[in-house]
């Protein structure tokens, strides 16, 4: 790890004016990545801006009738809150696929959103990478890359967003506060994280001065046919190699709304609202389930070690969704 | 072998200024420790090298096994992954806090009932993982434990024996 300067900031402006003020300046949350990531000299800040002294650690109502997150309440506190268990069951059961129990009691919800990808290279400072060091090349596409992405990639970077909290986020249509130097901004959970482009050093559309309040959960009706699906390659405590975050709004049988949100296939949570809405008066059946699937991977390609998972994305959709369709029969 | 003796010269490069030492209270297992840390000391190093207390262990140093759990106000917590100085004015207890020297905590005592350990390296950290998930609330099951567990990896295999220690506490408790 290299050497660093340190504050520990005790309200918002203050952390807002600390990072501006230090060059390669960093927040540090929970520590659980940036302090990883230091440790394997993939991240080099010059000086840390502690915010764990900021008062974002509540969850609260908002006046949509939907749940704020603040942005330094731990991933075990926000699953684990009765609230969020009622009303977003599909956040806590994502969160709770993540990681360990001690983790998730440090890790935070803004932390969450800006952790980086899980790419072997990209944490191998011997080796090429587009992302830790721009215009050095990519190391994974035709390297070792059974972890990478099938859905998004450019020809500079094939990795994956890592979370599981942020595909469930993506699929309930949360939304992002943020503050910075230019005051506040809402940003949409689709528009939080870019594809890798040829710009794949950014992983999300954040700069760096800004701070991540809150995160606003709008009112949802998917408490009862929910299922957060995670296919990996250890039953606890292992990332993603495919994931699955299924919603149904049923009116008998009939699909009255639908979510279906994908880790582990793309540099950001997928989802594609155009194919949710054309099942929307449709049957909830695997037939539909599995057309839904097919449509979701278009224009997937694999790149060896990862193909596998085009064809594992999809199953894991039906999936979900049957077990999703499943959980609802139980209450 | 090459005969060459080094120059030594000025450095080439400049000493870069290093960031001033902090002053780092902790209470660990009620002891107040004031330390003098640079910031990147992590947690479990101030544990182990600066207040001496060798009982926590560093496996992977990544958050990748556990073995450095403690507990802070009572939650587990991996104390690789924070620095010692974003703990200022904390309390932990490590697995030397756990005893009071004459009576064992009930999961110690389990843990030896059961020969729940091999070469006892994870032990601190499972334990100190299991007092925070009885803490919890949320285990109710075997499987339960055994996923809400998972966060402590044991090389030597143990699991079998930990998971039956744990349930033995936790259905003494009940
Ligand atoms: C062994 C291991 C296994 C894991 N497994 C999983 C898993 O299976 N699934 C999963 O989803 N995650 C997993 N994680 C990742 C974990 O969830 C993240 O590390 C965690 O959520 C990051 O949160 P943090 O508060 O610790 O962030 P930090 O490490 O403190 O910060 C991460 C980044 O976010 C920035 N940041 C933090 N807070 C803010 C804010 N409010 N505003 C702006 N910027 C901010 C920091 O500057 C830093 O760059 C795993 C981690 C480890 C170490
Ligand atoms: S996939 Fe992206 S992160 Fe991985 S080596 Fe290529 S550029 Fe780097
Ligand atoms: S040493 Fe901390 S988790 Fe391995
Ligand atoms: S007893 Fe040896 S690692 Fe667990």
């Amino acid at each position: 790890m290299n050497s660093f300067s340190y504050n520990k900031a005790h309200d918002v402006a203050e952390a807002v004016a600390d990072i501006q003020e230090h060059e390669g300046a960093r927040f540090i949350a929970g520590g659980t990545n940036l302090l990883d990531l230091m440790k394997e000299n993939v991240m080099k800040p010059a000086h840390l801006t502690d915010i764990n002294r900021l008062d974002l650690a509540d969850i609260k109502e908002n006046e949509e009738g939907g749940l704020t997150l603040g942005a330094l309440v731990t991933n075990a506190d926000t699953a684990w809150n009765e609230r969020v268990e009622q009303r977003y069951p599909l956040l806590s059961k994502a969160i709770l696929a993540g990681a360990s129990p001690q983790l998730r009691n440090m890790a935070t919800n803004g932390g969450n959103l800006f952790q980086r990808t899980r790419c072997y290279y990209f944490y191998d400072t011997a080796t090429a990478c587009n992302k830790r060091e721009p215009g050095s090349g990519c190391s994974a596409i035709n390297g070792i890359n059974r972890i990478h992405a099938i859905l998004g990639t450019s020809e500079h970077c094939i990795a994956t967003h890592p979370s599981d909290m942020c595909v469930a986020l993506a699929a309930l249509d949360a939304k992002v506060n943020v503050t910075g130097p230019n005051g506040d901004r809402t940003v949409e959970f689709g528009d939080f994280h870019r594809l890798p482009g040829n710009t794949p050093h950014l992983d999300n559309n954040i700069s760096q001065g800004e701070l991540v309040t809150s995160i606003d959960l709008p009112p949802s009706n998917f408490t009862k046919n929910v299922f957060y699906l995670k296919v990996r390659d250890r039953q606890s405590y292992a990332f993603a190699l495919v994931s699955v975050a299924a919603a149904l709004d049923l009116e008998g049988d009939v699909i009255k709304d639908i979510r279906v949100a994908m880790g582990g296939v793309a540099h950001k949570p997928w989802r594609r609202r155009e194919v949710e809405e054309s099942y929307i008066g449709k049957v909830a059946s695997t037939e539909n389930f599995r057309a839904l699937a097919e449509t979701m991977l278009t224009g997937a390609v694999g790149f060896g070690g990862n193909t596998f998972k085009i064809e594992l994305a999809k199953r894991a959709i039906v999936r979900a969704l049957n077990e999703a369709l499943k959980s609802g029969e139980n209450l | 072998m090459t005969t060459e003796s080094a120059v030594l010269e000025e450095p080439v490069v400049k000493k870069q200024e290093l960031p001033e030492f902090e002053l780092v209270n902790l209470t660990i297992n009620g002891q107040s420790f004031k330390l003098k840390l640079q910031p990147w000391v992590s947690l479990l190093d101030a544990i182990r090298e600066y207040a001496g207390l060798t009982g926590t262990k560093k496996g992977c140093d990544h958050g990748q096994c556990g073995a450095c759990t403690v507990l802070i106000n009572g939650k587990r917590i991996n104390s690789c992954l924070t620095l010692a100085v974003m703990r200022d004015g904390e309390a932990i207890t490590t697995i030397e806090g756990l005893s009071d020297g004459v009576v064992n905590h009930p999961l110690q005592d389990a843990f030896i009932e059961h020969d729940a350990f091999q070469c006892g390296y994870c032990t601190p950290g499972q334990i100190c993982s299991a007092v925070g998930m009885i803490n919890e609330g949320r285990a109710n099951s075997l499987e339960d434990v055994q996923e809400l567990m998972s966060g402590n990896i044991c090389r030597c295999g143990a699991y079998n024996n930990i998971n039956a220690a744990i349930m033995e506490v936790k259905s003494k408790m009940a």
